[in-house]
């Protein structure tokens, strides 16, 4: 009788590395067809729905970038510290009180301010998100508390921080008492990157990003460091590297990164504080970042990718008729099926004929 | 390759195709096809588009079941004229104004949004699109080619207050609130006014939750209610968890939104339903005959866009005679619910003698009248 | 003073739907695996028995149904993450997200049911002691039955040679292997059973609580579950009290707005989440402290023969 056994292989597969997601795509894709299939709808437009309508015009392509951005940033946040093994859930939290600080500062900018307020925002986003982020270190730091439940508890209490403000003192005085601020002066949006699209600068930022993480990570000393400090802090101490200084870095980085996407979000395609801003990017990157691998170029296909989920289950109501939480079983379903196919990198499928 | 260059050439590559791709696409104009619509519509087989967006579940039995209802009736009355369709459970932020677009792009020609949060990316949309008509629920801004449009709900209320005021034993109301803006709070003291037109004693308390929708939220926050003396409750959130509070703790609630007598047969005094069909229907119809304008229309219980029905068998029948007359008084315009004298909390008039509010004043109601307790969340 | 009883039985009530999650949980990480997919465990459990008793009337079967949900999601996470040695946090939230997403779309048909009319339980005699009576002996079935499950999870865990097992699985599960020790099939014990119990506190929640379907409805309950369990530094009575104390403080903020205490509902909806963070720290405070209590292996992998 033929058994299949798992068996440990002598050393990482780098084929199945690079395979692993691609193999969890397909999979994803094909269960989805079937799930369409058992829906009543037919598969292939459903796949096209998915796959094809969200790049298929400038205009699409451009609300994928839109999409994208928030995403990528605070994935490569993410990343940074799930290498150094701290476990910041929290990022919605971030980005919320980075939207926070970047609309105190846009309410202060009237008509005649100048340009130079955006990049101003933008800073302002970036500290709310470092401040954030700093509660849940000084926490771990000083307390030993938990990261990942500190930092999710904290984005309940961001949630609320922001609709007391919206609610009572920064609510827009000539907007009949609704809870939103008044929307910001032209001269702080964002720079689109070119007319006819939603697309702003986020988008470079975010490269960038991609491309100043890649440096750190592999390429300086600090990067070194700071991986080996957080995933084997004796190992750490031993070469002289800092777990404290790594943990500090991780969740200081990744709250700066998440601000500054509530900065360009909000300041960008919204032009007000108001209650609906958390849109559960937090959450999302984090699955943006597994997907990548934790890795700053592979993210960016990631977050390309869970961007085509979001914006085509959208689309797969108005055009199949099918619900939006569709979106949701795809994440799930890549998620998981990228976990199952991850064993693949550190263990061989064997047949043994069976011997008990 | 050693693998240092390889990895640099794979990013190299990467972030070119991005790029590339990115730059190629933001090269063309943008695809969103404003179909012009002619003035007056021929009368050719032409079907009219109407396009829908909800801010929450068609099966919620609440706001957008409601609204989808309204929709219902719009297909029942024009048949084979229009086409409609909608997208569910659209976030009132950045991705509102993406399914706004992409239904402009999809042909359709009159748009609705069902709930606040759509008004700025509504705009947006309006502008670029100026054959395409726009129509808003609940909002304040309007454009050549948006208008408003709102149910008068506090009427409803108000008949609910009168109902609540002839059964509350204790004198004790209790309100679910959802979310602070005026609407509401214009609900609660409608509520109040209506109980006190029959039981000048009573006094109305207000928890709130934060959130339209929450059940287990609903459900706590009623029992607090009940718990701190309530025996009458009302609410202005969106789902059924209140009257069932209400059923299994032995007191009586109202539906809203919706005909809710199901969920709590013992516990239902009585639903204030509201109905879009009459305002959509005459939308549409707008649309068709080419009557469309802008402006902002605001609908109550004469228009049919709001009603208090499915009253409990056990309500006094005095009672029920004077919400008759209330509701005909309101048809035909001789009743008015909002007319002074009428006082706040702090025991100043709002509104003198005789004077009656008009719907600017009704607008931005952020006060509690007299009986109210509490205080407004991030109010004064 | 009535309205304090009730208070008290409110905290009862909400407590418990917290309570045999936290205890499912803590069985888990007892045995040194954490399972971060509370929230999505809890969430498919509440549509499984909310759509059980919409079927067939019976809300013992529902809690059943809930019960076997949360187990066969619970058993798929523990093949992958104590066979294929996936991540444990990872694969805990890709379980949480994946049971968010599944349990909107396939509870869709559900959100308007109703279910059949829902008794008000009274103990004879009990029940009418003044104030005590309100308090404390008119609650559902489950609530007592909660308590006297914790009492027996403590002798079970601390009393009987099973127990001595798993927590030494948790504690050392190479020692327990080299001792012949299953461990693998002992955590996947561990692990189904915890995820029967958080499916048991969903279904609660859906069938009893708030008899309703809606997507999401177990809003954080499950993360909330979890921080109890460092929060009680995996004691069971601790995770007991613990679920009491924040059901208590929940309904406090509606208890507070109702009796017109001054205070913005914006930080009274704050305040369980603020207590949590600020036990959670005091506890955490002393490293010797979690490292006499916590399971040692807890989070890693275990590899036999490795």
């Amino acid at each position: 009788m033929l058994e299949l056994k798992l068996e440990a292989r002598p050393q990482p597969s780098r084929f199945w590395s690079y395979g692993s997601p691609l193999l969890a795509l397909a999979l994803t894709t094909a269960l989805g067809a079937v799930l369409f299939a058992l829906l009543g709808k037919n598969p292939v437009q459903g796949l096209l729905v998915f796959f094809w309508e969200p790049v298929k015009s400038g205009y699409a392509l451009g609300e994928l970038m839109v999409k994208a951005t928030p995403l990528l940033l605070i994935a490569l946040g993410l990343a940074v510290c799930f290498r150094s093994n701290v476990w910041n859930i929290g990022a919605e939290g971030q980005f919320i009180i980075g939207a926070v600080f970047a609309s105190g500062m846009a309410l202060l900018a009237d008509r005649d301010t100048g340009r130079w307020i955006v990049p101003l925002i933008l800073l302002a986003g970036v500290a709310g998100g470092m401040v954030w982020a700093g509660l849940t270190a000084v926490l771990r730091d000083r307390f030993n508390a938990n990261e990942i439940l500190v930092s999710l508890m904290l984005v309940y209490v961001a949630d609320m921080v922001l609709n007391y403000l919206v609610y009572g003192p920064w609510k827009d005085p000539m907007g009949y008492n609704f809870p939103q601020t008044k929307t910001f002066e032209l001269v702080t949006q964002i720079p689109r990157l070119m007319p006819g699209s939603r697309v702003s600068i986020g988008l470079l930022l975010a490269l960038l990003g991609a491309g100043a993480l890649w440096l750190f990570l592999f390429r300086t000393r600090a990067g070194l460091a700071q991986q080996v400090g957080g995933l084997a802090p004796a190992a750490a101490r031993y070469a002289g590297f800092s777990s404290r200084r790594a943990l500090w870095t991780a969740l200081l980085v990744s709250g700066a990164a998440a601000g500054l996407a509530g900065a360009l979000e909000v300041a960008g395609p919204i032009g007000q504080l108001t209650p609906y801003v958390p849109a559960g990017y937090g959450f999302a990157a984090i699955i943006v970042a597994f997907v990548g691998r934790l890795h700053p170029v592979a993210m960016v296909f990631s977050a390309v990718l869970l961007s085509m989920f979001y914006i085509g289950g959208e689309l797969a109501q108005s055009r199949l008729g099918l619900p939006k939480s569709i979106t949701g079983v795809f994440q799930g379903l890549l998620l998981f099926t990228l976990l199952a196919c991850d064993t693949l990198i550190n263990y061989r499928l064997r047949r043994s004929a069976g011997s008990h | 390759m050693s693998d240092p260059h390889k990895r640099s050439l794979l990013k190299l590559a990467a972030l070119t195709a991005i790029a590339a791709v990115t730059l190629a696409g933001c090269g063309k104009k943008e695809e969103a096809a404003p179909a012009a619509s002619a003035p007056a519509a021929p009368a050719k087989a032409e079907p009219l588009k109407v396009a829908f967006a909800y801010v929450g579940p068609v099966g919620d039995g609440g706001w957008t079941f409601a609204h989808d209802n309204g929709r219902k009736a719009v297909e029942k009355e024009f048949g084979d004229k229009v086409v409609t369709s909608f997208v569910e459970k659209v976030p009132e932020s950045a991705d509102a104004e993406r399914v706004i677009r992409d239904m402009v792009g999809q042909g359709n020609q009159l748009i609705f949004g069902t709930t606040f949060g759509y008004m700025e990316p509504m705009l947006k949309v309006a502008a670029d699109n100026k054959g395409v008509k726009f129509e808003h629920a609940t909002g304040y801004k309007t454009a050549d080619n948006m208008r408003t449009y709102d149910s008068r709900t506090y009427e409803g209320a108000y008949m609910a207050g009168v109902i609540a005021g002839a059964m509350t034993k204790n004198n004790t109301l209790g309100v679910v609130g959802s979310i602070p803006i005026p609407e509401v709070i214009r609900n609660i003291n409608s509520f109040t006014l209506g109980a006190q037109s029959v039981n000048p004693k009573i006094k109305t308390k207000v928890v709130w939750v934060n959130e339209w929708f929450n059940p287990p939220k609903e459900t706590e926050a009623a029992t607090a209610l009940i718990n701190g003396g309530a025996d009458v409750l009302m609410q202005n959130t969106d789902s059924s968890a209140v009257l069932q509070t209400a059923e299994k703790m032995g007191k009586r609630a109202f539906g809203w939104d919706s005909d809710m007598t199901a969920y709590g047969p013992k516990a239902h005094l009585g639903s204030a339903v509201i109905n879009w069909g009459p305002y959509y229907v005459k939308a549409v119809r707008d649309a068709l005959e080419g009557k469309w304008a802008t402006g902002q229309t605001w609908w109550g219980v004469k228009e049919g866009a709001i009603d208090m029905v499915s009253v409990a068998a056990d309500v006094p029948e005095a009672t029920k005679q004077k919400v008759d007359a209330i509701r005909a008084g309101l048809k035909d315009g001789s009743h008015v619910i909002w007319k002074g004298p009428i006082v706040g909390q702090d025991g100043k008039e709002v509104l003198a003698k005789d004077a009656v509010a008009d719907d600017k004043f009704l607008g931005g109601i952020n006060f509690y009248i007299k009986g109210v307790e509490g205080k407004i969340p991030g109010g004064k | 003073m009535e309205s304090y009883a009730l208070l008290l039985a409110a905290t009862l009530n909400a407590g418990t739907v917290l309570a045999i999650a936290a205890l499912g949980l803590l069985i888990n990480e007892k045995a040194g695996v954490v399972n971060l997919g509370a929230e999505g465990m809890m969430l498919c459990a509440a549509l499984a028995g909310f759509a059980t008793v919409v079927h067939s009337g019976s809300d013992w079967l529902g809690f059943a149904a809930g019960m076997g949900a949360g187990a066969l999601l619970a058993a798929l996470f523990g093949v992958l993450v104590i066979w294929l040695n996936t991540n444990q946090y990872a694969t805990g939230l890709a379980l949480s997200l994946f049971g968010l997403g599944f349990s909107a779309f396939a509870g869709i048909g559900y959100v308007q049911a109703k279910l059949p009319e829902r008794v008000q339980h009274h103990i004879p005699w009990l029940g009418d002691i003044p104030w005590l009576g309100p308090a404390l002996f008119r609650q559902h079935p489950l609530v007592y039955a909660t308590m006297l499950f914790c009492a027996a999870l403590i002798w079970w865990l601390y009393r009987t040679r099973a127990g001595l097992v798993l927590r030494s699985v948790g504690e050392s599960p190479e020692s327990a292997h080299a001792l012949g020790y299953p461990v693998r099939r002992i955590r996947l014990l561990a692990v189904v059973t915890g995820g029967a119990l958080c499916g048991l506190s969903g279904a609660y929640l859906s069938v009893v609580y708030t008899p309703l379907w809606v997507e999401g409805m177990v809003a954080g309950k499950g993360w909330i579950a979890l921080a109890l369990t460092t929060f009680a530094t995996w004691r069971p009575s601790r995770a007991l009290l613990g679920a009491y104390l924040f059901g208590g403080v929940t309904m406090l903020q509606f208890h507070l707005q109702s009796v017109g205490v001054d205070v913005p509902s914006q930080w009274m909806t704050m305040l369980p989440y603020l207590a949590t963070i600020l036990v959670l720290a005091l506890i955490s405070r002393n490293p010797a402290w979690i490292r006499i209590n916590k399971p040692a292996s807890l989070g890693r992998p275990f590899h036999p023969g490795a």
